[in-house]
């Protein structure tokens, strides 16, 4: 491919200005399974699905705890996200122990994108393949980043990652104005429609995916199975053949559109935008 | 009184050397620091003396300052070693003011930095030679706590150091109150600054009072209290005592 040339190590520019170990960092988040976040002025909702190597084994975990008021989502090499996970631990609780207060999630989320951009920038070492969705609390209410192998972040009112995201993007774009004022309860449950339509077409089942939530009175935990299942009964009782077939013809509309670009900018080569613009 | 620690080997010079890397005494110091909390705040008093051993050098020097929108910090004890905790301090704000995000640091979370520097400091056997009062309001929430050159660290609604402890600490556990207005705070602090003022003699009488509310923190110009020196018990000291 026209891009090979240039693409031996992180600290080789392109000569159209780009890095392209850092994009392939990026597509290994599009490996992995999903993960949504979502947020109101008050809470966070981080919801994964859960995806298991065989039947044999038990699904990988993809939802931390870093601190009673901040938790993180990751999607890609999950070792990677298990390292800055603990990285992200270790700054909260250090935070904590100096200062007695909780560290705001808008500075914690600056020392991972700084703590990311440095593996662009050596020659010895690699750009972390994992995408992470953070949400956490500071004292202006309810936040939801999402920070990228390229060092750099950005905030959501919400946002999905991983594989066949983009369906459960389209979901939220449609539906993300309201999220604001939502109640907690309609954030647990567009959370969980959200992860449905990356399922696409799978049956919803509590024991497919993982949700946590954290507010400005609830320490960040994780939803127990039956709690998910109360919800997804909710709106499986729903007559679901218009409701599914329409939001599942919308969202395999989209994903179709969605791939041929994808794959025709991938083949056009430097003429595009690259990835980590978005 | 010092902090070295008696180890006998053949080491003398480097021992030397060690001993005047650590604090071994306080030399200009500034005395007691009152403060209280009332209705809208805290309030907080000092003098502007600091002591050369039993000489009263200076007589200008400001022991309470404003640390960042939310917090003040009076401080007693070695006028040099206040000074380098509040560079500490600045550092601490510009960093803070630098994140430009709508977080600040408030009185809680000061207090407890400069409890662990102070404790930091201790354990290596180089104190900060200090008592700090820190005070401050934020978001309605009312603040004020105490540190000392060991590292204790507690909060209260009255707190005072060094000599306050003493003579102030026991007018305060008797006539302060909660919804103390203005006024009725600066009359009770300056009740007990004049007892200070009479019975230390490391006060002047030349102090500041420092107010702080949700808007902010202020610190009055220097003035004086009216004292009374002809009292019968001043004049004749030893009248009905033990012996005399």
């Amino acid at each position: 491919m026209f891009r090979n040339q240039y693409d031996t190590d992180v600290t080789t520019w392109s000569p159209t200005g780009r890095l392209f170990q850092v994009e392939y960092a990026m597509e290994a988040v599009k490996q992995g399974s999903a993960a949504i976040g979502l947020r109101s002025r008050s809470h966070v909702v981080l919801a994964c699905v859960n995806k298991a190597q065989s039947e044999l084994s038990s699904h990988q975990r993809k939802i931390f705890k870093v601190d009673d008021h901040i938790g993180v989502a990751i999607a890609g090499l999950t070792a990677d996200g298990r390292v800055l996970s603990r990285y992200m631990r270790s700054e909260s609780i250090n935070h904590s122990f100096t200062y007695e207060s909780p560290l705001p999630v808008g500075r914690l989320v600056v020392h991972l994108a700084d703590k990311a951009q440095v593996c662009t920038q050596r020659s010895w070492k690699r750009p972390y393949g994992v995408g992470l969705l953070v949400g956490g609390l500071d004292e202006s209410g309810a936040h939801l980043y999402y920070n990228c192998p390229s060092g750099n972040y950005f905030e959501y009112q919400a946002f999905a990652i991983g594989s066949r995201s983009q369906a459960a993007k389209t979901y939220l774009e449609r539906r993300f104005e309201s999220f604001g004022d939502s109640s907690r309860e309609d954030l647990i449950k567009d959370a969980i429609l959200a992860v449905r339509e990356t399922l696409q077409g799978e049956t919803l089942k509590s024991s497919l995916c993982t949700v946590a939530i954290l507010g400005v009175d609830e320490p960040f935990h994780f939803l127990d199975q039956e709690a998910i299942q109360k919800v997804i009964d909710t709106f499986e009782k729903v007559p679901e053949e218009e409701e599914g077939e329409d939001e599942a013809g919308e969202g395999e509309a989209e994903a179709a559109a969605a791939a041929p670009a994808e794959q025709g900018g991938a083949g056009a080569g430097d003429q595009d935008v690259a990835p980590m613009e978005m | 009184m010092t902090f070295t620690i008696p180890i006998e080997n053949g080491n003398g010079v480097k021992d030397a050397e060690a001993d005047s890397q650590r604090t071994l005494y306080p030399y200009v110091t500034g005395t007691s620091v009152v403060a209280i909390k009332y209705k809208d705040g805290i309030l907080m008093a000092s003098d502007m003396g600091g002591s050369y051993g039993s000489t009263l050098r200076y007589k200008n020097i400001e022991r309470m300052k404003a640390i960042g929108k939310h917090s003040l910090l009076g401080a007693s004890g070695e006028i040099s070693d206040f000074q380098e905790i509040l560079r500490y301090l600045d550092e601490l704000t510009l960093n803070d003011n630098m994140w430009d995000d709508g977080n600040s640091l408030g009185p809680k979370e000061v207090h407890n930095y400069l409890t662990r520097v102070m404790y930091n400091r201790r354990n290596k056997f180089n104190p900060l030679w200090n008592t700090l009062v820190l005070g401050g309001v934020k978001n309605g929430e009312k603040y004020l706590g105490m540190v000392s050159m060991i590292g204790v660290s507690f909060e209260d609604n009255h707190v005072a150091t060094g000599f306050g402890n003493h003579l102030a600490r026991p007018i305060l556990r008797d006539e302060w109150r909660e919804d103390l207005s203005f006024e009725e705070g600066v009359k009770l602090l300056e009740k007990c600054m004049r007892v200070l003022l009479y019975r230390d003699r490391s006060a002047i009488n030349k102090l500041q009072i420092a107010k702080m509310t949700e808007e902010g923190v202020t610190v009055s110009e220097p003035y004086s209290l009216k004292t009374f020196w002809e009292f019968k018990a001043f004049t004749n000291p030893t009248v009905g005592a033990e012996g005399s």
